[in-house]
């Protein structure tokens, strides 16, 4: 992983957001228009949206695929993926577009001197614990974003654009379920 | 204008193109996403703590910008709006789905997406939620036998906003553009009451 910011001497759980040479973030309206843009390209050249967590999905049936094929061939949501063999899993739309979000995250980051090896997390909280919260959060947004067939990207940000009446459903209990939790975790960032 | 978009599926391009357009796709919507602050699990939810709502500011005005574009494309005849792939809605397992992302988005400080700018820009935090994200998957796929009632449940097919109330699309544009405007006003007073207080980052 690159850390070429000037601040490696630091303890790698100090938070990015002081190393000296960092920038500021990009006002959030302007973010959100560049973001919308990016959005509308999508729509207009493939008529389909952004996503991630199919990108994901791709990847576990392709590795699961590699050492147990009889049970992915099997599995009613994983086969979808892995297709009649004809064309290699990881060759799909989202695969290639989530290797681009990671290198134009990488670019940004570099050219505002924000890539730094660090752990986000507030000041009251271990490295054991806010890994393993980690860890838990990203398996439940899995589970989350399979049964809602998509995620942030994915249902909320396009379905969002597009009046997709699910995904308006979708995004405000998205955000129903994060206030809910938010005061319980408050350990955890506060 | 002649019709001609989505450019895909008019056969301007083929399937081999169509993955260097995903590339190039990918590459704006992670520049965007960390210029906006999203490798950052703090500033994420911050959004849930009401000391930085850039979630909401920065997802809303990507919403409208993308809204009001589709929009305007297809009323001048130049995209065709039924063929952009509408997810089809399945009320009850996306209202279960987005109460539990939500609920992953506070404990794990990502989603899928901004996770992969977390670990573009070496937040160990988020390589391992990512991880977890593996995890999650191979679980759903394990109990998908189990899930597959609720994953099914409540089923209407590809619906928008305008069909679901009977309303015209246009107005039901312009009431989004006018809920945006009112929560962006909104966001900015909520910041200026909790923001002073929490630890703004």
């Amino acid at each position: 992983m690159a850390t070429t910011t000037p601040d490696l001497a630091r303890p790698a759980e100090r938070d990015a957001v002081h190393v000296a040479a960092a920038q500021a973030y990009m006002n959030p309206y302007l973010a959100g228009i560049g973001l919308g843009l990016v959005l509308l390209a999508a729509f207009v050249t493939m008529g389909r949206g952004l996503g991630a967590s199919g990108a994901f999905s791709a990847l576990v049936a392709w590795a699961l695929h590699s050492v147990a094929p009889a049970y992915v061939a099997s599995n009613e949501f994983l086969s979808p993926y892995i297709g009649d063999g004809s064309t290699h899993p990881l060759k799909a739309w989202l695969v290639f577009e989530v290797m681009g979000v990671f290198a134009g995250a990488l670019l940004s980051g570099l050219l505002a001197g924000r890539v730094v090896r660090t752990i986000e997390k507030g000041p009251r909280v271990s490295n054991a614990v806010r890994l393993s919260l980690a860890f838990a959060g990203g398996m439940l947004m899995a589970i989350g974003a399979h049964l809602a067939r998509g995620c942030t990207s994915g249902q909320a940000l396009t379905g969002g654009a597009l009046l997709n009446a699910g995904s308006w459903a979708f995004m405000m209990c998205v955000f129903g379920g994060a206030y809910a939790v938010a005061w319980l975790l408050r350990g955890e960032w506060k | 204008m002649e019709m001609s978009a989505p450019f895909f599926k008019y056969g301007l391009f083929g399937d081999e193109a169509s993955l260097l357009v995903a590339f190039a796709i990918g590459i704006g919507f992670g520049f965007f996403l960390e210029r906006a602050g999203f490798g950052s699990a703090r500033k994420l939810v911050a959004q849930f703590y009401l000391t930085d709502l850039a979630v909401f500011k920065v997802m809303f005005t990507a919403i409208v910008t993308a809204m009001l574009g589709v929009t305007y494309l297809a009323w001048m005849g130049v995209l065709d709006l039924s063929l952009v792939y509408l997810v089809p809605t399945y009320w009850v397992p996306q209202v279960v789905g987005g109460l539990l992302l939500g609920a992953g988005f506070v404990i794990g400080g990502y989603c899928p997406g901004t996770s992969m700018a977390a670990v573009a820009t070496g937040r160990i935090d988020g390589l391992v939620y990512a991880l977890g994200i593996g995890a999650g998957t191979l679980a759903f796929a394990g109990l998908f036998p189990v899930l597959r009632g609720l994953y099914l449940a409540g089923s209407a097919g590809a619906q928008t906003l305008p069909q679901l109330f009977h309303l015209p699309y246009g107005l039901v544009v312009f009431a989004v553009v006018l809920m945006a405007l009112a929560g962006f006003y909104g966001a900015g007073l909520v910041e200026a009451h909790f923001g002073a207080r929490g630890e703004r980052s």
